[in-house]
């Protein structure tokens, strides 16, 4: 076994080890905490490139390296013997580097966007804990370490999102994230529960014993549930709901706009590049499981249809919240989740590589575009609404550049941008799918949305004039006091510029890995063109059509569609610049009220607020009732039944039998009184009655013993 | 066996120092001082009885007797620990130091209060080491007695109903049980012989068939058909646990005993007293009435069902720190009655042998997990208490963080615990039940999940009313854990994270005894 496949595990252990030692370290050890996590980064992604190297050498198709153990033993003999394990294949290498990279660049960037931050050492405990986690559900040859990995990344994403707890709006959206999260898990943990009684193991890959392999797929395929169903397909679909809560799909997506209260680099890191793309990863894990079917039955099983059309759904559905949103992070928040959608729809419609392709390349993207609007928010002065922005274009140059090439790929500008490339492969997967052409049609709609609120944004951000002068309601004062509550970077050696409140570019420490991340945004375009699917291959896809009629006919539409978006959002925000805040956005003159629908998220929250939420309280307040009304009342009841008996029965002692008691108590003192008198201690008087009762007994024996 | 009887010598060590501290008149440092020596010396002898146990053997081990003590009653002085018993016994010998070190606020009739608290542990750790009824019996209800006491002299301002509706329901369950026990030493006596109190006799009759024939034939004299008769044994017996789990709807004492009592006593209460219930189910019922539990299954697994969710929701619905935990108690041992029920379903498929060793090692592992993290979050609100004045409800206080990072890092980590956040001890335990119980009951462990989450809803809502949000200036000076509180209070939060990655440590030594237990229980 080569050397990296059995330590892989010290991928994730680096990091973990950096937030063991950086949670022992004091508040002020701000440089230990900052260097040891990114040299910990720094060490996990160079052993990412070894084993990426070690896939390569392996290619799809070969032999898994994989390395279980023991971890505890709960019944007799072997099938009691719970074995975890890791497994190095393609999608744990390309996974691998992508964490590894785009984290390393987001520690960096955080450096520079937490420098003044006073909980700046356990900010890098967090993220180094997240990113171990992370690498543990990429690494994990075992669903039960992957779902131990899961949870302990959502719980960091608890804490990052709330690591400003004295804001309640943080403190409620990090509670919100990890309990939406866990409405998805309890239907993972069942599901994981069925499967591991199915196929008696929650290895993956154990030499054909494994339960994504052969022999255990066969048996779940066979069996149907009452349903209908097969149990293979069943067990996915409890499996897909723990992906929905953490991709945030349709309908548990409620959480991630909200997750954007954590610290911007935090959002780039877990609620844009990586964490939310877990559940994607998650249904690429366990895909074979996904898509087993019984010989000569359709090859799209329900689990499959089901994560497309939620994938679909969800592509569209937040694509078109995204467009009426002001905050620049939350757009980007719905942005993401849409772009999920995708993913889940590629997964769904095209297998793996399809899905991978696309989180890989929006990673990158969705890391630039976010630590670009933390750079815009932080030369703002922690303003967010891109109301009240404008024309940043001309302070924040390299921001502004870095952000183009990421707003592009996201949009799916064409040929130069790896966001076209993946994107038109969802498109061509979800074309050829034989169920339904919907899903299509819907990522085609999302698509022009996509392109549309990207320009908008930028239109809105970046060109015109400025807008923060002119606002009645957010004094600049206020503003200040934001900027330094929230301890945010002013950026050393920009004291001069902090002072004019004009918008300043940041430090090299954040702009350079906006570069970085903006040429692999435009790179990764190579590696999965129709000409070269070298990533497809890679993910073992079979793809050899290249160019054809049909893929350049599909191109072709798809840029009509991108550029029909960017030049709607051009003529709409971009032509003439608003100049006031204050101005109604011109999509409010949509009819049937559109805008205001969209604007409040179809009113998703407050639904629940009215439904799950009052529910929950409600039960809450019922079972209390029960318990302090019903069953308390019941032993209430008792005790006082139990109190007047005894009452009554006091009653009957006192009065009833206490009275003939004392009566014959009487009786019995006094012939105990006269009793007594025959032992008042004188042995004259005993000596006396022993002489009586001699005699007695005497005249006794004499008169009876002469019979 | 001629060896030391060092299970004699375990449960005589805190009875005779707590005479001797009891004795000892207000003598506070004395008292506290003798306690922890006492209690420290338990731990270690506990430690060294751990080492030296076999765990690849799933019998009872270091056994005393049977010797005959009251020979004409069939009493007998019999001692033994197998994997399970020895984890109770360990549990004990941790949770008595815990308690004491956070009892160090008492000040009234100090040496009383200490040697309560030993003779509880004397009574604790012979219950959980007596193998025959009657004696087992007598150290029950004798743990009993100073726990009333620790309730009743220093609890808050409703001690009084609080400990004697405690002293009262349990005691109404224990007379269920004894009658229960009556009428099966009643029949199993034969003329000239007295009838059996020993467990194993009883499992091995039981497994046999013997008392199913033998409860009807000689106690015909009451009026009943012979299911019935048995049931209403069975009943007997199974109310006598079910109140001290407590099992739903038999728990209404719990939350007055345990916000009342001060939190080391609720240390105990929960850490350690509450597992006599859940032991009794695994050590008592199982063995010598599986069928009946068969025959009851589906409303037994109702009510551990609805013990789970209701606890979990009306812990939600709750404003005091110690009623939200006392509710999540009975929760978290809700998932043990859901187990041992499940493991008591009849069914001869092999495959199911597996299942069932995986719940009970889940039960007994659930057990130990939520006494060791349930005991530390109490010790965090005694903590919390004395910072406050006696404050502790849920909206008293509000981004504690800023002032107590230290103690609201550790807290977290416990109250994690208790939500089962994987590598922390709690996820294994709840893990392995749910492994044993799916395949047995998939509606009742499906149902069951609701209760996960609703303890997140709740812990998450502690979590966010009192230790996140804007501070509330009231406590801008609430002080941080001192150096010596982190000393001491490192040790359990470190166990958690040992046996949450580490789960060996424990299933090493009780694996054997869930799979015999298994093996005993084909029927």
């Amino acid at each position: 076994m080569p050397w990296i496949v059995k330590n892989l595990w010290l991928i994730p252990a680096l990091p973990m080890l950096a937030a063991g030692l950086t949670a022992l370290a004091p508040q002020r050890c701000r440089k230990f905490a900052a260097s040891l996590a990114i040299g910990s980064m720094v060490g996990a992604f160079l052993l990412s490139l070894c084993a990426f190297a070690r896939a390569l050498q392996i290619g799809p198709h070969g032999p898994k390296d994989f390395y279980n153990f023991d971890w505890l033993q709960f019944a007799a003999g072997a099938p009691g013997v719970l074995q975890l394990g890791w497994v190095l294949d393609p999608l744990t290498a390309v996974m691998l580097v992508m964490v590894t990279f785009v984290g390393l660049l987001i520690f960096i960037y955080s450096v520079g966007y937490m420098a003044h931050d006073e909980n700046f050492t356990r900010f890098f405990t967090f993220l180094s804990l997240f990113a171990g986690a992370m690498l543990g559900v990429v690494i994990a040859n075992s669903l039960l370490l992957l779902f131990i990995c899961w949870e302990l990344v959502g719980l960091t994403s608890y804490l990052l999102i709330g690591f400003w707890y004295h804001r309640p709006s943080a403190a409620a959206a990090a509670k919100k994230a990890f309990i939406t999260t866990r409405v998805g898990d309890v239907f993972f943990f069942l599901g994981m529960m069925w499967l591991y009684h199915e196929a008696g193991t929650l290895l993956f890959y154990d030499e054909g014993r494994g339960c994504l392999e052969q022999g255990a797929l066969i048996g779940m395929v066979a069996q149907t549930t009452s349903l209908g169903l097969a149990v293979s397909t069943c067990i996915g679909l409890l499996i897909f709901a723990g992906a929905v809560g953490k991709s945030g799909q349709v309908p548990l997506h409620v959480w991630l706009p909200d997750a954007m209260e954590g610290p911007t680099p935090v959002s780039a890191l877990i609620h844009a590049a990586t964490m939310v793309a877990a559940g994607v990863f998650l249904v690429a894990r366990v895909f074979p499981l996904m898509a087993a079917h019984p010989e000569g039955a359709a090859a799209e099983t329900t689990a499959l249809q089901a994560v497309t059309w939620i994938g679909a759904i969800t592509a569209v559905f937040a694509a078109s919240i995204a467009v009426a949103q002001n905050d620049i992070k939350r757009i980007l928040a719905y942005s993401t989740v849409s772009q999920l959608g995708y993913m889940m729809m590629g997964l769904g419609t095209g297998g793996v590589a399809v899905g991978m392709f696309h989180l890989i390349t929006h990673a990158f993207f969705k890391a630039l575009l976010f630590m670009g609007a933390g750079s815009v928010i932080h030369g703002c002065h922690e303003e967010q609404d891109i109301r009240r922005m404008g024309g940043i274009k001309k302070y924040m140059p390299i921001t502004f550049a870095t952000y183009a090439v990421g707003m592009l790929a996201l949009a799916g500008f064409p040929l130069f941008f790896s966001g076209f490339w993946s994107k038109d492969e969802i498109l061509h997967a979800a074309h050829g799918w034989p169920v339904s052409h919907v899903p299509f049609y819907l990522g085609v709609a999302g698509a022009f949305l996509t392109a549309f609120y990207m320009t908008r944004q930028v239109a809105l951000v970046f060109f015109g004039n400025n807008r923060s002068e002119a606002l009645p309601s957010r004094s600049t004062h206020e503003a200040k006091e934001a900027h330094d509550k929230s301890h945010a970077p002013n950026a050393g050696g920009h004291a001069a510029a902090e002072d004019s409140r004009a918008p300043h570019e940041s430090p090299p420490v954040m702009t350079w890995p906006l570069i970085i991340l903006a040429a692999c945004a435009i790179g990764l375009s190579v590696i999965g063109t129709p000409a070269w699917p070298w990533f497809q291959s890679f993910l073992g896809a079979h793809h050899a059509e290249g160019f054809t009629a049909g893929v350049v006919k599909l191109m072709v539409i798809s840029a009509l569609i991108v550029f029909a978006g960017l030049g709607l959002g051009w003529w709409l925000y971009g032509r003439k610049p608003s100049q006031n805040a204050d101005e109604p956005d011109v999509l409010e003159k949509l009819p049937l009220g559109m805008h205001t629908w969209f604007a409040r998220k179809y009113g998703i929250d407050e639904l629940y607020e009215l439904t799950v939420i009052r529910f929950n309280a409600w039960s809450a307040r019922a079972c209390a009732f029960l318990d302090q009304w019903i069953w308390g009342g019941a032993v209430a009841l008792v005790s006082y039944l139990m109190l007047g008996f005894s009452w009554v029965s006091r009653a009957f002692d006192e009065f009833v039998i206490n009275l003939g008691f004392d009566q014959s108590c009487g009786g019995v003192t006094r012939g105990g009184r006269m009793m007594s008198r025959f032992q008042d201690g004188r042995v004259q008087n005993y000596l006396r009655i022993l002489g009586a009762g001699l005699v007695a007994l005497v005249l006794f024996l004499i008169w009876g013993g002469g019979k | 066996m001629n060896e030391l009887p060092i299970l004699t010598i375990i449960t005589l060590l805190p009875l005779v120092s707590g005479i001797v501290v009891a004795g000892l008149g207000e003598h506070r440092k004395l008292a506290r001082g003798l306690a922890l020596t006492s209690s420290f010396l338990s731990l270690a002898l506990v430690l060294g009885l751990w080492r030296s146990f076999d765990g690849n053997s799933g019998l009872l081990q270091f056994v005393e007797g049977p010797h005959a003590w009251i020979p004409t009653l069939g009493v007998q002085y019999y001692l033994g620990v197998d994997g399970l018993g020895l984890l109770m016994v360990l549990l004990t010998a941790l949770v008595v130091p815990m308690s004491l070190l956070a009892s160090g606020r008492v000040a009234d009739r100090p040496h009383v209060y200490y040697g309560l608290v030993l003779f509880l542990q004397a009574g604790l750790v012979g219950t959980f080491t007596a193998l025959n009824f009657f004696h087992w019996f007598i150290f029950w209800e004798l743990s009993l007695i100073p726990a009333f006491f620790l309730v009743r002299l220093w609890g808050g301002a409703a001690r009084a109903a609080a400990a004697t509706q405690f002293f009262v329901y349990t005691m109404v369950g224990s007379i269920a049980m004894l009658l229960a026990f009556l009428a099966i030493f009643l029949a199993t006596s034969e003329p000239g012989q007295p009838g059996v109190f020993d467990f194993i006799t009883l499992a091995d009759m039981a497994r046999s068939g013997t008392l199913e024939q033998l409860l009807p034939a000689k106690l015909g004299w009451i009026d009943l058909t012979a299911r019935k008769l048995l049931l209403v044994v069975f009943g007997g017996a199974l109310l006598g646990f079910a109140v001290k789990v407590p099992m739903m709807p038999f728990h209404t004492w719990l939350p007055a005993a345990y916000s009342e009592a001060s939190s080391p006593v609720t240390m105990l209460l929960t850490g350690v007293m509450s597992k006599m219930g859940v032991y009794g189910f695994v050590r008592i019922l199982l063995p010598i009435f599986p069928q009946h539990i068969n025959w009851m299954l589906t409303p037994l697994l109702w009510l551990a069902v609805i013990t789970i969710v209701f606890s979990a929701c009306a812990a939600f619905a709750q404003r005091d720190l110690k009623r939200m935990l006392a509710y999540s108690s009975i929760n978290h041992l809700g998932y043990c009655l859901l187990a041992v029920f499940a493991v008591a379903k009849f069914t001869n498929a092999p495959q199911f042998a597996t299942e069932k060793a995986a719940a009970l090692n889940g039960v007994f592992l659930q057990m130990f997990n939520h006494g060791l993290t349930a005991a530390a979050l109490f010790w965090f609100v005694a903590l919390i208490e004395q910072r406050s004045g006696g404050l502790r409800g849920l909206n008293d206080f509000g981004g504690l963080r800023k002032v107590a990072p230290i103690f609201c890092g550790l807290m977290g980590i416990a109250l994690f615990s208790s939500l089962g956040l994987p590598g922390l001890n709690g996820f294994v335990g709840e893990f392995l039940i749910f492994k044993g119980v799916f395949p047995l009951a998939p509606w009742a462990a499906a149902f069951s999940v609701i209760g996960l989450l609703v303890t997140a809803i709740f812990i998450l809502t502690i979590l966010q009313r009192v230790f996140n949000g804007p501070l509330n200036e009231k406590w801008s000076k609430f002080p941080d854990l001192t150096l010596g509180e982190i000393a001491l209070l490192i040790i359990p939060i470190a166990l958690m994270f040992v046996l949450g990655l580490y789960p060996r440590l424990v299933l090493d030594v009780i694996n054997a005894t869930a799979v015999q237990m298994v093996e005993q229980l084909k029927f």
